[in-house]
C-alpha cells in the first residue's frame, strides 16, 4: 500500500481534487435547497462555499491550489453570460415594450447601489481602497474587477465583495419585495439583475422565468452603467 | 438535432469575437456582455443559430449558481482582510444592495403604471 501522504501530496498538486470537490458541494447545496423547497437562506452558492471554504481551512490549501481545480468551473461564467441570450430573445418584444420603466430603474436602481454602498461604508470609516474596491460590486464579477483595477481598488478583494453582494440580493429579494406587494416578474427581475448581478439573476430564474429573462438585461445594462457612474461617485469620496 | 459540440463552439466563438472587439476599441462592455447582444440578434436572424444555441444555452442556465462558486470561496482567502472591515464591508453591502433592488422595483412599477405599460404575457 502506497502511503496515504503520497496519494494527498499527489492529489493536491493536480486538478481533479478540488474540480470535483466543487462539483460535490454544489450538489449537495443544491440537494438542500430542494429539499427546503427553495427556501431562499438556503443558497446553494452559499452553502457550497461554506462547505467548500471549511475543507480549505481543515486541509490549509491555499485558495491558489483549489483554483487551479475551480477555474474550470470558473471558465464557464463567460459562455453562460453569451447563453444569457436565449431568455433574452425569448422576450424580446416584451423587453422592447418596457424600455422606459428599465431605463428608469436602470439609472435609479444602480445610482442608488454605488451612492449608498461608498456613503454607508465612508461613513464607518472605510478607507480609499476599500472605497473602490467597493464602487462596482453590483455590477458583474468580470466587469467590476476591471473596473476596480481602473479605480485603484483591489480586483481579488472586489470580485469578493461582488459575489457578496450577489448572495445578500438573492436572498433577501423575494421576501423583501413580496412584503412590498410588488407583483410585476419584469419590475422585480430587472431590479435584481441590476443590484445583484449573475447571482441574483441565477435566483430569478428560479423564481420566475420573466423575472429571469429581465434580471439577465438588467445585468447586462448595469454591467455598462457602472462603468460610466463607478468612477464618477467615487469622486465624492477622495 | 444539432451536436452539443457545435453548440459549444459557436458560443465560444461569439465570446471570442466579443472579446477581441471590446479590447480593440476599449469599449466599457466586457466582451461577453457584447457577445450577448450580438447572439440575441443572431437569434432573431436565424432560427437555425437558435436551435443550435439552445441546449448548450439552457444547459449552463440551468446551473447558472454553481459558476459562481469558485469566486465565492475566495471570500475565506480574504477572510483576515473582510474581517478588519467587517462592519463597514457588512453595512455598506447589505444596506446598498437592499435599498438598490427596493427602489429599482419601484421606480419600475411605478414608471409601467404611469404610462399604462402592463405586461399581457405573463404566464400564470
Amino acid at each position: 500500500m502506497t502511503d496515504p501522504l503520497l496519494i494527498w501530496s499527489y492529489l493536491e498538486s493536480g486538478p481533479l481534487l478540488w474540480l470535483t470537490a466543487t462539483l460535490v458541494a454544489y450538489w449537495i447545496g443544491d440537494r438542500i435547497f430542494r429539499l427546503s423547497r427553495g427556501k431562499p437562506w438556503f443558497n446553494p452558492v452559499l452553502l457550497s462555499v461554506i462547505v467548500l471554504g471549511g475543507l480549505l481551512l481543515a486541509t490549509g490549501t491555499p485558495y491558489e491550489t483549489y483554483f487551479e481545480g475551480a477555474q474550470f468551473v470558473h471558465f464557464m461564467l463567460g459562455p453562460a453570460t453569451v447563453s444569457l441570450a436565449l431568455p433574452l430573445h425569448a422576450n424580446l418584444r416584451r423587453v422592447r415594450k418596457a424600455a422606459l420603466p428599465m431605463a428608469l430603474a436602470l439609472l435609479a436602481g444602480s445610482l442608488t447601489a454605488v451612492v449608498s454602498a461608498l456613503g454607508l461604508a465612508w461613513l464607518l470609516g472605510a478607507d480609499f481602497g476599500l472605497l473602490a474596491s467597493l464602487a462596482p460590486k453590483s455590477a458583474t464579477a468580470p466587469v467590476a474587477i476591471g473596473i476596480s483595477e481602473k479605480l485603484g481598488g483591489d480586483p481579488a478583494m472586489t470580485a469578493v465583495l461582488v459575489l457578496l453582494t450577489g448572495m445578500i440580493g438573492a436572498i433577501a429579494v423575494t421576501p423583501m419585495l413580496n412584503a412590498l406587494g410588488l407583483r410585476d416578474w419584469r419590475g422585480r427581475g430587472f431590479a435584481t439583475g441590476v443590484a445583484a448581478h449573475g447571482v441574483g439573476t441565477a435566483r430569478a430564474l428560479q423564481v420566475n422565468p420573466t423575472a429571469g429573462a429581465f434580471a439577465g438585461i438588467g445585468m447586462g445594462m448595469n454591467a455598462v452603467l457602472t462603468g460610466l457612474l463607478a468612477p464618477l461617485v467615487l469622486q465624492l469620496f477622495r | 438535432m444539432p451536436s452539443v459540440v457545435s453548440g459549444i463552439i459557436t458560443l465560444l466563438l461569439f465570446q471570442l469575437c466579443g472579446e477581441v472587439v471590446s479590447r480593440m476599441f476599449s469599449l466599457p462592455l466586457p466582451g461577453p456582455v457584447l457577445a450577448m447582444v450580438a447572439m440575441v440578434i443572431g437569434m432573431a436572424l436565424s432560427e437555425r443559430l437558435l436551435a443550435l444555441i439552445r441546449p448548450v444555452a439552457s444547459f449552463l442556465l440551468q446551473n447558472l449558481s454553481l459558476l459562481f462558486v469558485p469566486v465565492g470561496v475566495g471570500a475565506v482567502a480574504r477572510l483576515s482582510d473582510l474581517s478588519a472591515h467587517a462592519l463597514a464591508i457588512g453595512v455598506s453591502l447589505i444596506g446598498s444592495t437592499l435599498l438598490a433592488i427596493c427602489v429599482g422595483a419601484l421606480t419600475f412599477e411605478y414608471v409601467a403604471r404611469l404610462t399604462g405599460n402592463v405586461d399581457e404575457e405573463e404566464e400564470a
